[in-house]
């Protein structure tokens, strides 16, 4: 046992070793599950890591989670889709000035039947039909991005709450608190059940089931990308020339051509919209 | 001088009084029998000589009576060859590194396991356990070894064997105190036998006169195999 | 029925193609957890010996406390090392959070109990047997206690070998504190996770077989070595 244990041992030190070294030219980027499970980093980050040879490692949560990664200073850049949130980070004093960098749109999934009868080009008049269905929605329920836009969906068509059952809303309101990939799971397994995705999920999503669009196309369905560099002010150990870079680099014209490059089946993802 | 001493000695194990007032001198060279039904304290008395429970009164034990090992009924041998179960005993009694290895090899022959020396200790038989057992103990050099029962579980071979061992030892110096069931046995080795019965010290003879004259009412019982039960 | 069928298709597919990934990644998950398990073995068995011998009011209790962090949660333990771990918490200029160390010292507090509390029963019950020898011949409780673990050699292999499965199945604490970052800290359990989530249900069900493949290899080697070891024991006890 003891010649195991040495080994071991002797694993786990080369590994801090390596690490040590690579932790030099490495920033922490703290992001969301939808945009790291629509494949975009795996085709993005090496490009980036070609061009500055700096390596980014990504830690995906829901934006309220990944906005509060970087008020700890667990994260040197933040990649997130919820504006209102975003710049109440920045005023906090959290983050220096966000940039947009590309955009994305939601869609309605469900089940190809419909049975709520919503298909169309109205995602507000889509959602008020469902409310007074019998059918089923599926909330990611979880601070995110998605999750905020879904709410603010609602809010435009007239639900302040859609947790809260009423004789005109008899429709079931489900909350997972979980991520985009999860909440799209249990739409799927269920022959009645609606549930708001980015299209980058959706795409790359492999358990669709009946599952179909319903309502994409309305204006309102915009999903906006920022990009946030911590602030050193409030966390000086952070690696702000490299995250800096990285900002900078995912404006540019080199940044955002390898964005509108992405595609999945030969359909572009997201669309760059970066300030010039 | 004895080289041991109990005196006034009780030993207590909840409610229960298993020694009471006991009074033992054992001197250099010693052979003692201490026999007794079971449950008279044989057990409880060979741990307070040997200083492993605490007990009531003084315990005293002289320069020449300080080193002492104890062999159980069932001896117990750890997952290593016989070789290494030797060296550990010599490790434990902090006998110097250069003098194990001479003193393990002495002892092995001593004990006539010289053929198992590699063997693992817990594939030999139970006698050949219990002889690793004697072997480790004398490998020390002990001034007093304790014995509990130590051929009870023991067919008629073995038990002879570990009694030749134990009258080599005898006859080396060594003072023994054994706790046996076996009169015969008692009579064959030991030079003196104590009686015990219900924690207490009855009798307390040089073996001739223990097994000739006279003594207690119980005692005589006990030797006729006619002491009940229920005492 | 069809979904077990894919899945363990897609796992021989990956094995046999030796998948790049699929190997970091499997390298990656036994790293961590023999580490943790080195490292929690070293502490745990001490822990376990001590408290088999020490005497002192309260031991009893320490007792029950140890055998109830038996049930500790592995999120529970992730999300503790995190805080410890993050940059705002105590520990954050050692600045090790999202990086596979973080993941060594989650999941050698996730184990530690068990081969504490597995040990201490062990060395308790094996004194009953040959305390009284041990100490006869000298040696004092802790030395004892040690000797018992010696002696009791393939049981402890047993509890370690329980601690390593308990390790490299878990996926709270690894998740938590390691981010699962492609490349870096991203281990068996963290991608299935991450392929369950994206609903590729075959694959997570495969790199679960393969998983259990490794394990049941450890398991296999070791119950080989023992029994290597136990014909040239012939009939010991």
């Amino acid at each position: 046992m003891g010649r195991v244990m040495k080994t071991a041992l002797f694993a786990a030190l080369m590994w801090a070793a390596a690490l040590a070294v690579a932790q030099d030219r490495s920033i922490v980027m703290s992001s969301t599950t939808s945009t790291e499970q629509s494949g975009l980093f795996a085709h993005l980050l090496p490009a980036f890591k070609k061009a500055t040879n700096i390596d980014v490692r990504v830690v995906a949560q829901g934006t309220g989670q990944a906005l509060d990664m970087g008020r700890r200073g667990d994260a040197d850049v933040l990649f997130v889709h919820d504006r209102v949130a975003e710049d109440k980070f920045i005023a906090e004093g959290f983050g220096l000035p966000r940039r947009d960098v590309m955009y994305n749109d939601f869609v309605l999934i469900g089940p190809a039947a419909d049975p709520a009868g919503v298909k169309g080009k109205d995602v507000v008049a889509a959602l008020s039909k469902l409310a007074a269905s019998k059918a089923a929605f599926v909330s990611r329920g979880d601070k995110s991005g998605t999750h905020a836009a879904e709410l603010r969906y609602w809010k435009l068509a007239g639900v302040d709450d859609p947790a809260v059952k009423s004789p005109a809303r008899p429709f079931d309101y489900r909350a997972c608190g979980c991520g985009m990939g999860p909440a799209l799971n249990i739409a799927s397994s269920s022959s009645d059940a609606y549930v708001l995705s980015d299209r980058g999920t959706w795409l790359s999503f492999k358990n669709p089931g009946s599952l179909a669009i319903l309502v994409e196309g309305d204006k309102r369905l915009f999903n906006q990308y920022g990009v946030i560099v911590v602030n050193p002010a409030k966390h000086p150990h952070t690696k702000t020339a490299l995250a800096q870079a990285f900002a900078d680099w995912v404006v540019s014209a080199e940044g955002q051509a390898v964005i509108a490059d992405y595609k999945i089946d030969g359909k572009q993802l997201f669309f760059p919209n970066a300030e010039r | 001088m004895p080289i041991l001493a109990l005196n006034d000695v009780g030993v207590r194990y909840g409610a229960v009084a298993a020694l009471r007032s006991v009074a033992l001198n054992v001197h250099r060279g010693d052979f003692i029998a201490l026999i007794g039904a079971n449950g008279s304290g044989k057990t409880t008395l060979l741990q307070a000589l040997h200083g492993l429970v605490p007990h009531t009164g003084t315990r005293r034990v002289d320069d020449r009576g300080a080193r002492q090992v104890m062999v159980f009924q069932r001896p117990f041998v750890l997952r290593l060859s016989v070789w290494n179960n030797l060296r550990l005993a010599l490790w434990l009694a902090r006998v110097p590194a250069a003098e194990r290895s001479g003193r393990a090899t002495q002892a092995l022959h001593h004990a006539g396991l010289a053929a198992l020396r590699d063997r693992p200790a817990r594939a030999l038989s139970g006698g050949q356990q219990q002889r690793l057992a004697l072997a480790r103990a004398w490998a020390v050099r002990p001034d007093v070894l304790f014995l509990d029962e130590p051929t009870a579980n023991l067919d008629p071979s073995a038990k002879k064997e570990i009694e030749a061992m134990l009258a080599a030892f005898a006859h080396e110096g060594m003072t023994l105190v054994m706790s046996t069931h076996n009169l015969g046995q008692a009579k064959r080795l030991a030079t003196r036998v104590v009686y015990l019965d219900q924690g207490m010290i009855r009798a307390d003879l040089p073996t001739a006169r223990f097994f000739e004259e006279h003594l207690d009412e119980r005692a005589e019982l006990f030797l006729k195999g006619d002491l009940k039960w229920d005492v | 029925m069809s979904a077990f069928g894919e899945s363990f298709q897609t796992a021989v597919a990956l094995v046999v193609q030796a998948d790049p990934v699929l190997l970091r990644t499997v390298a990656l998950s036994l790293a961590v957890s023999a580490s943790a398990c080195a490292i929690a073995a070293g502490l745990g068995l001490a822990a376990g010996a001590w408290l088999a011998v020490i005497t002192f009011p309260g031991r009893r209790v320490l007792i029950a406390l140890l055998n109830t962090l038996l049930a500790l949660p592995s999120v529970v333990v992730g999300l503790v090392v995190y805080l410890l771990l993050s940059r705002s918490g105590p520990l954050g200029a050692w600045g090790i959070l999202f990086t596979p160390s973080a993941m060594v010292i989650a999941q050698t507090v996730l184990v530690l109990p068990v081969i504490a509390a597995l040990s201490r029963q062990l060395v308790a019950d094996s004194l009953r047997d040959g305390g009284d020898q041990l100490r006869s011949m000298g040696a004092r409780p802790f030395t004892a206690a040690l000797l018992m673990l010696l002696h009791e050699r393939w049981a402890v292999a047993t509890i370690l070998l329980t601690a390593f499965g308990r390790a490299v199945s878990e996926v709270g604490a690894v998740m938590i504190v390691g981010g699962n970052i492609d490349g870096l800290t991203r281990v068996i359990t963290t991608t299935i996770a991450l392929e369950t989530s994206k609903g590729d249900l075959p694959l997570a069900l495969a790199l679960g077989l393969v998983l259990l493949a490794i394990v049941g290899a450890i398991n296999a080697l070791i119950g080989l070595a023992q029994r290597v070891q136990g014909t040239s024991l012939a009939g010991a006890r």
